[in-house]
């Protein structure tokens, strides 16, 4: 599903990325992990097309095609899903019409009509309830005064509603306490079946207590440097990634 | 400009009775002994009124045949009110409903007897300051008619009286000049709404439109002054208000850009308490204008005022802010406050903004802010990493941009149908219309 080889990109003129390789195929759960500034962030940004982050070589193909000729709305509607680790505010835009709008130009790709009213009403009420948010957080404006755990599950429900075929959560469980981690790993699960595929960008172990992840990798210094199943991230856990830096060094 | 001037002052409107004349013969001295504004005049820097001149504007308005069809261009669904109607400046009874309840007293200046024309000249004239400006005086030497609407002592309206000025096109081109005074006596509320339209993209008429709030002590004001004419609709005026002991005035304000559009809104704090909340939007393209100055005298203590206006300005338009506080040395214990937000979606457009603060007490809390800003391009991202495409994500925020105001209308049937009306403005169409 995901092919990224040998990826490289800046961010201000500084080289983050160094050479990335990942295969991700559908029906898989990854997990990245990495100390902070390894470049999990940058993977995530560069792979949903942000301005400024710019590849400066390598190649990722998405369902086969080349995912960085795609535009960043071209990119969500072929299925890739980025869950921000610092969502937008966007005060005037209610939740419902942002959802509505994002809902229907994914609808549009796959040949669809426009999701009628009533019955997308009905969908995004279920799963706000589902991500443990209030009613009343589809009227407001999109993240407008949310928490920050409000604004994880206001990803989530995001995700939810647009079913993408590869979804990356960049570090949704960071600040997050145990129930709302319960949230993020329910409606990860969810959406786990053999059609879809999940990344898992995450600094702890903890959530993987929840989501159990088919692959772990570990991201230093821009590069994977060790990829392993389950059982990596408990050692990651118990003995941090010094070992690791000292041993690519 | 100096030809339009003197064009009006030769064509006073006939038939007034004995004390609208002698008003209006006031009106006529004020304006001869006034210098006409010019590019240099500091209050006009950014306004030409070259517009003016370029039809013969000073021809006065026919009556019209009014049929029901105008309503569409300004009715408001699920929103009941009172609503008088004016077409080119003339009362139209076929178009307006509902009947005042106990407490109104509503007068066409014309019409006055001997009490209320009494009642009306110890208000006229004397919140909107025939020296504030050469319009304003200009007004008063034109007023055909105008209204005088006065609730009563501890009169709680509950719902809202709607007053509709539309133009349509005459063989003539024509100036309105009409008046609203607005007497709200102490312990008073209503709901207010004056609402500016005109039905074709043809027009050929200049609106001068005075507007004169009267809050008595405790009294409480909800006002609406909506400018959505066409284009060619030329509009100068104000709204002048007065504030007396612990009176409120929340007060809403719509401009859709015009080829000129001047809006003076001054509101005084007179008695210790008031509380003014003054909220405005503006919505220019191809090459609008408006200008909005307004200005807020703080005269007494503890007095509260609340300014936010926004606007966007697209193609070649060119909007003006000038948002005056003024606080005067006995006005301890203020608190004000203003903000004007602009959002440019195009290089060829342009804004003026600019926060006037003079403050001469020491015990006083003063914020204000201007900004000139384009889209924010992390928001933009964020839409379109759901998907959204980038012209409609451009929509959907600048939207957002004003509609952050709009959910801020008490009455929700008027936001509602304000959002729609103003959501056009961001389609691909030329022409505002409805």
């Amino acid at each position: 599903m995901l092919s990224i080889e040998n990826l490289q990109a800046t961010v201000d003129g500084k080289a983050i990325l160094k050479g990335l390789n990942l295969e991700v195929k559908a029906g898989e759960v990854h997990a990245i992990m990495g100390p902070n500034g390894s470049g999990k962030s940058t993977l995530g940004h560069v792979l949903a097309g942000r301005p400024g982050y710019e590849v400066t070589g390598g190649a990722v193909r998405f369902n086969g095609e080349d995912l960085l000729q795609m535009d960043t709305e071209e990119r969500a509607r072929e299925g890739l899903f980025l869950a921000f680790q610092y969502p937008v505010e966007i005060p005037g835009v209610s939740n419902m019409e942002f959802l509505k709008a994002a809902v229907d130009a994914v609808r549009a790709q796959r040949g669809e009509e426009p999701a009628d009213s009533v019955s997308f009403l009905k969908q995004a009420r279920a799963i706000c309830k589902q991500v443990d948010l209030d009613q009343s957080f589809l009227r407001r404006g999109v993240n407008e005064g949310f928490s920050g755990g409000e604004k994880k599950r206001n990803e989530l429900m995001q995700m939810m509603m647009l079913e993408p075929r590869l979804a990356i959560l960049d570090e949704t469980d960071s600040g997050l306490d145990i129930d709302a981690l319960q949230v993020v790993a329910n409606g990860v699960n969810a959406l786990r079946n053999p059609e879809h595929a999940i990344v898992l960008v995450t600094h702890y172990q903890r959530l993987l207590d929840h989501i159990e992840p088919d692959f772990v990798h570990v991201l230093a210094e821009g590069r994977i440097v060790k990829s392993g199943d389950k059982s990596l991230a408990l050692e990651l856990e118990a003995k941090g990634y010094s070992w690791l830096e000292e041993e690519v060094a | 400009m100096a030809d339009y001037i003197e064009q009006a002052l030769q064509r006073p409107p006939a038939n007034a009775p004995r004390w609208l004349d002698l008003f209006h013969q006031q009106g006529r001295r004020s304006c001869r002994e006034k210098a006409l504004p010019t590019g240099k005049t500091e209050d006009w820097k950014y306004t030409s009124l070259r517009a003016l001149g370029q039809r013969d504007y000073a021809g006065q308005p026919a009556p019209v045949a009014a049929s029901g069809d105008l309503q569409r261009h300004y009715r408001i669904a699920d929103f009941s009110s009172h609503t008088l109607v004016f077409v080119n400046g003339h009362f139209s009874p076929a178009l307006s409903a509902g009947s005042l309840p106990a407490g109104v007293e509503l007068v066409r200046f014309g019409e006055a007897d001997a009490g209320q024309a009494e009642r009306i000249q110890n208000w006229l004239g004397k919140v909107a300051s025939r020296e504030q400006s050469v319009f304003t005086a200009l007004n008063e030497s034109g007023l055909a008619d105008g209204i005088y609407l006065r609730v009563t002592k501890n009169t709680r309206l509950e719902t809202p009286i709607q007053v509709i000025w539309l133009t349509t096109p005459q063989s003539e081109a024509f100036t309105v000049s009409q008046r609203l005074l607005l007497v709200m006596e102490p312990g008073s509320d209503a709901t207010v709404m004056e609402y500016f339209t005109s039905d074709a993209a043809e027009q050929n008429s200049f609106t001068n439109g005075i507007t004169e709030l009267v809050l008595e002590q405790n009294a409480r004001l909800r006002h609406y002054r909506l400018h959505a004419e066409q284009e060619q609709a030329l509009h100068i005026g104000g709204v002048h208000a007065s504030l007396e002991r612990d009176a409120n005035l929340d007060s809403f304000h719509l401009a859709v850009g015009g080829t000129l559009k001047r809006i003076d809104i001054t509101v005084n704090h007179n008695g210790p308490g008031a509380h003014c909340n003054l909220q405005g939007v503006y919505l220019l393209r191809n090459r609008q204008h408006v200008d909005y100055h307004t200005c807020i005298e703080h005269r007494v203590p503890r007095c509260t005022s609340d300014e936010v206006f926004r606007g966007i300005i697209g193609d070649a338009a060119r909007a003006v802010f000038n948002g005056r506080i003024h606080i005067h040395p006995d006005a301890q214990k203020t608190l004000a406050q203003l903000s004007n937000k602009n959002l440019l979606t195009s290089d060829a457009a342009e804004v003026d903004t600019k926060p006037e603060l003079e403050i001469y007490a020491d015990d006083v809390q003063c914020a204000h802010g201007a900004t000139v800003a384009q889209l924010d391009e992390t928001s933009l991202h964020y839409l379109r990493t759901r998907g959204i495409a980038a012209d409609e994500a451009k929509v959907m925020l600048s939207f957002g941009f004003i509609n952050e105001l709009l959910n801020r209308i008490p009455d929700a049937a008027v936001a509602a149908h304000l959002r729609p009306m103003l959501s056009q403005f961001f389609s691909g169409e030329q022409h505002f219309v409805r």
